[in-house]
């Protein structure tokens, strides 16, 4: 296809605004899919993502339009998630593009992430169409947000399209601006290949799928290809789009976006980012790459069952097939046995792999509380980086630990400044810039420590501002801070898999809160259980479980044996699940405990 | 038998040997609030003749196959009490000529107070019984009411003394303690009440929440719920008290005065055969478990069309067999005999710890518990343990 008629672009938003929406209504203004197999969020394929109602790994389709002037037009569409821990899919997604419809729902204006989208579109020098969506709500304010977006995009408030990702009023239009507005790709046809990896998955049957965008040249089936970064030479065995179902085309040419399939089981061999060009007649200068994904929380992952140690390590390797953010490494607690420590983006990331890990590969994991990556200075002058908290070496030798911050920004209505500052100190946040994005609404930045939000400042937040705030946050920098472990103790024997760095101000309510949450968790035993929390040998709280007194039906239950034998079975399946800790049965939600204090 | 202590090991190993015979009579006046056996609710549904019942049950025994001679019978419900002693003597009779009886056979029944009547009383001794209990549940006439009982502290005296005038050889009671209404001095009352109206036998059931009765639909709704430490404690003072006045525990729920103990009882917990009768009514013998219909009108269909009222059927292999007879030989003050799964079980990590928390003891080839109130505990983990062999 001539590249004047191509036009490449992504879906944005914040989380929940309508992009899934909307890319089903462009689906099918063009008869990409046929009316019988719609669906709401057609895009959002895997199951979590259907039951979830979000979006969770970015989807690109390709879909045919034919514009009022008479010509036909080839878009390339990519839906991104909207939720902050994977802003990653979106820059990654916005590097295949020309450009990008920033969508705001018209009953809640710019929040967070559509100022962080916006941005990271403008950064990448994408042109940007603002799109009110939802404006057939009753509660839609579409010229304040139109407002809004002009604010932050600049502008005039006729540059902004107004659309119902629902009924679909508006699609047309919206379509026809697209062609007008977004630029056409400038790659050069005629020279060498450079196509950029910008996503891939694992198929049973193909291998690894790799997303491509060529941009210069064309890639064709039955190329020979080479991988710039990795210096890998492999076979183009198949070639296509996607609809999103894959449809074998043999060639990509300049300006499109398509699938790469080479046989290749491996997905280290064709890493995201990486630059494609044909082996025989290379490109000098590979297409400028993606930073790897830096995770901000870490926890350990354990099998319930020890003997599922390499099952989890298979399942890991395979997710990993598909979600190249995935960091682990194997780890050993004295409590839980053999595990991984795993690298996450944020919290939802982290529910999301352990509940594919479980269905998807059938295993019973326990995990273990989040934690950040803390940098641990040393007095002999060394540094020690330190992603699980047994990894903290004993106070005694450790000059400083540093933690990691972060540049949050938080949108809220005006009337809420006032509790979000207060809130924001008592996690240790430091006040940088305010900006009104119009009177109502409040952009306002802060230097926060990245495990205040890891724990249970985004519950708070949205709490204390009746659901209206929102937050995005990037990594900052270190910073040194008063920090201590604090163990905890079963039975007076200490359980690594427990202790947490906290900052030495929280030390004695984290303990406390613990110690309780876990008496309320832990049944009671044979006999009784102590709990203690510690920093280093001094006991700073203590609960006890005490032992159980009854476990029994004295009740005569007849001849019926069998339901009897049944019910007792059952019941000892039920605690199967269940960890033991030295001689303590220690229920899985125990080892999360951390997460729920705050909750009371 | 009267040569055996009621918890002996030997007493206990001699009662698997005992053949009985169950008979399940489902008549209630009403379903108490806290009961979920399978009854006809009288108040409800009167439809139901005595006599058709009875009829059936005699048609049932006689479709049944070589068993026998019996050591024991016993009427179980529901409330037996609700046929009258002609009824009772026509299923006796049928069991006695399909069987045969042994000449010391325990013929035992369970009677509700309010259905006391000295001629009743006539009946039974006519009709052979040699052991009644008596369904008093509490001696706090608050108690009965909150239990939703039919009866007062009256009727129960006037029940046993009745008994005891009519020559019945054994007489019990059952007891239920746990209610949230009840307090440790209003049990403690009708443990010594129980003590002094001078019974040879007493169960104490701790009260249970099961599904889809009232009560657990009213703590659902708020009401108190029975609370297991408190349940604990009081099955505690029933021990002291009853030791103290002669009696000996000799399974989780049941106490005897010497001599005194329920064979039909001492038979089901040791992994005796027994054959059964009437709805839900449940059969063991020769490693086969079968349970009868539930739905009275299934159970009369099919007996009518001369099949056994069989809803379900369970075989059970040599090892199942000897995972049952441990499960519930754990439930016998003497315990169970120290069989090759009983040995695996005590030399695993769950056996030690039981044993090691002092609720499990090991010793002159038995395996007992002597925390009783902790009894589902340690079979839990015996089962799981078993499971492999089978
Ligand atoms: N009334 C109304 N509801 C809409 C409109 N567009 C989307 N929705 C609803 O908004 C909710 C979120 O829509 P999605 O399309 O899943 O939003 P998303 O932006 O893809 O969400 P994430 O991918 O999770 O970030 C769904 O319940 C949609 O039905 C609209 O124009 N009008
Ligand atoms: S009398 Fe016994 S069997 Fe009948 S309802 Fe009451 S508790 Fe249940
Ligand atoms: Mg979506």
């Amino acid at each position: 296809m001539d590249q004047s008629r191509i036009r490449n672009f992504s879906i944005i938003a914040h989380i929940d605004h309508g992009k899934s929406t909307l890319a089903d209504r462009l689906l099918e203004r063009t008869g990409t899919i046929p009316e019988r197999d719609m669906r709401e969020q057609l895009l959002d394929e895997m199951d979590l993502e259907r039951e979830r109602g979000i979006t969770i790994k970015a989807n690109a389709v390709r879909i045919d339009y034919e514009a009022r002037n008479g010509e036909r037009y080839e878009f390339n569409i990519i839906d991104t998630p909207g939720h902050v821990d994977f802003s990653y899919e979106v820059s990654r997604s916005l590097e295949a593009c020309e450009g990008a419809l920033l969508l705001v729902d018209a009953s809640q204006g710019v929040e967070a992430q559509t100022l962080a989208n916006a941005h990271l579109a403008i950064e990448s020098g994408l042109e940007v169409i603002p799109v009110v969506n939802k404006i057939d709500l009753q509660a839609a304010d579409p010229d304040r947000v139109a407002g809004e977006l002009v604010n932050i995009l600049g502008g005039t408030e006729d540059d902004v399209v107004h659309v119902s990702a629902k009924s679909g009023a508006g699609i047309d239009e919206l379509f026809e601006t697209i062609v007008e507005r977004l630029p056409e790709p400038e790659g050069f046809p005629d020279s060498p290949l450079r196509a950029l990896v910008f996503d891939s998955y694992y198929d049973t049957y193909r291998g690894v799928v790799a997303l491509v965008r060529v941009v210069d040249g064309a890639l064709t089936e039955g190329d020979r290809i080479r991988l710039m970064a990795s210096g890998q030479d492999l076979d183009a065995s198949e070639v296509g789009i996607r609809r999103p179902a894959i449809e074998r085309t043999g060639r990509l040419g300049s300006g499109e976006v398509g699938y790469l399939i080479t046989g290749v089981k491996e997905i280290d061999l064709i890493r995201v980012g990486d630059t494609v060009t044909q082996a025989g007649d290379p490109a000098t200068r590979p297409l400028a790459g993606y930073a790897e994904p830096k995770p901000m929380v870490f926890s350990g992952l354990f099998p319930t069952d020890g003997d599922d140690f390499e099952r989890l390590r298979e399942a890991l390797d395979k997710l990993r097939l598909n979600d190249s953010s995935l960091l682990y490494q194997p780890e050993t607690s004295r409590a839980l046995g053999f595990g991984f420590r795993v690298g996450f983006l944020g919290l939802l990331h982290m529910e999301i792999v352990r509940e594919r890990l479980e269905r998807e590969y059938d295993l019973d994991l326990v995990a273990t509380a989040p934690s950040v990556e803390y940098r641990a200075n040393l007095v002999e002058g060394s540094q020690r980086i330190v992603q699980s908290p047994q990894d903290l070496p004993d106070p005694g030798s450790v000059a400083s630990i540093e933690e990691p911050y972060v540049k949050a920004m938080i949108i809220t209505p005006a009337e809420y400044i006032g509790t979000v500052m207060e809130l924001v100190q008592s996690k240790r946040g430091e006040m940088g810039e305010m900006n009104y994005l119009s009177t109502e609404r409040v952009e306002l930045h802060y230097l926060m420590p990245l495990a205040e939000i890891v724990f249970d400042f985004f519950d708070m937040l949205k709490s204390r501002t009746r659901g209206y705030a929102s937050l995005d946050y990037e990594p900052a920098e270190y910073r040194p801070s008063d920090l201590v472990r604090v163990d905890i103790l079963l039975n007076a024997q200490s359980v690594d898999a427990f202790s947490t760095i906290v900052h030495k101000e929280r030390a004695y309510t984290y303990g406390r809160g613990m110690v309780h949450k876990l008496r309320e968790l832990i049944p009671r035993q044979l006999f009784d259980v102590p709990i203690q929390a510690a920093i280093g040998s001094r006991i700073i709280a203590r609960e006890t479980v005490k032992a159980k007194r009854k476990d029994v039906t004295a009740k005569c239950y007849g001849g019926d044996i069998t339901r009897k034998r049944k019910l007792l079975e059952r019941q000892k399946e039920g605690k199967k699940r269940m960890k033991m800790v030295g001689s303590v049965e220690v229920p899985q939600e125990a080892f999360v405990a951390a997460l729920k204090i705050a909750e009371d | 038998m009267s040569e055996y202590r009621s918890d002996s090991a030997a007493l206990a190993d001699l009662a698997a040997t005992w053949k009985s015979a169950y008979v399940h009579v489902p008549f209630c006046r009403r379903r108490c609030p806290y009961c979920d056996f399978a009854i006809v609710d009288e108040s409800n549904d009167g439809s139901l003749d005595h006599e058709t019942y009875v009829d059936a049950l005699v048609t049932e025994v006689g479709m049944e196959s070589d068993f026998g001679p019996l050591d024991a019978v016993n009427f179980g419900g529901g409330t037996p009490s609700r046929l009258d002693p002609k009824q009772l003597r026509r299923v006796i009779d049928a069991l006695t000529s399909r069987f045969g009886l042994k000449s010391d056979v325990e013929m035992s029944l369970e009677v509700n107070p309010e259905d006391w009547t000295d001629e009743f009383g006539r009946g039974l001794s006519e009709a052979g019984f040699t052991r009644v209990s008596v369904g008093a549940q509490s001696f706090d006439s608050g108690v009965l009411e909150a239990l939703g009982r039919l009866h007062t502290v009256e009727m129960i005296d006037a029940t046993v003394q009745g008994l005891r005038a009519c020559g019945i050889r054994s007489v019990g009671i059952d007891l239920i303690f746990g209610h949230p209404s009840e307090t440790g001095r209003s049990w403690t009352r009708t443990v010594e009440q129980a003590m002094e109206i001078g019974v040879d036998h007493i169960s104490t059931y701790s009260l249970t929440v099961e599904t889809g009765t009232k009560l657990s639909r009213d703590i659902a709704a708020g009401a108190p719920a029975p609370d297991d430490d408190v349940q604990a404690d009081r099955y505690q003072q029933f021990e002291e008290i009853s030791q103290s006045h002669g009696f000996v525990r000799y399974e989780i729920s049941n106490h005897a005065k010497p001599g005194q103990v329920c064979r039909y009882n001492l038979a089901t917990w040791s992994h005796g055969e027994y054959v059964a009768f009437g709805i839900a009514a449940h059969d063991h013998r020769w490693g086969v478990r079968y349970r009868n219909h539930q739905r009275v009108e299934r159970y009369l269909e099919a007996v009518a069309t001369g099949d056994r009222p069989r809803l379900g059927v369970e075989y059970l292999s040599e090892q199942e067999q000897e995972r049952d007879r441990l499960m519930l030989g754990l439930r016998l003050a003497a315990g169970t005999p120290l069989t090759p799964t009983a040995r695996r079980f005590a030399a695993s990590d769950a056996g030690m710890a039981m044993v090691e928390a002092g609720i499990l003891e090991i010793g002159a080839g038995r395996m007992r518990v002597v925390v009783p109130m902790m009894t589902d505990a340690v079979i839990r983990e015996a089962l799981s343990v078993s499971a492999a062999d089978c």
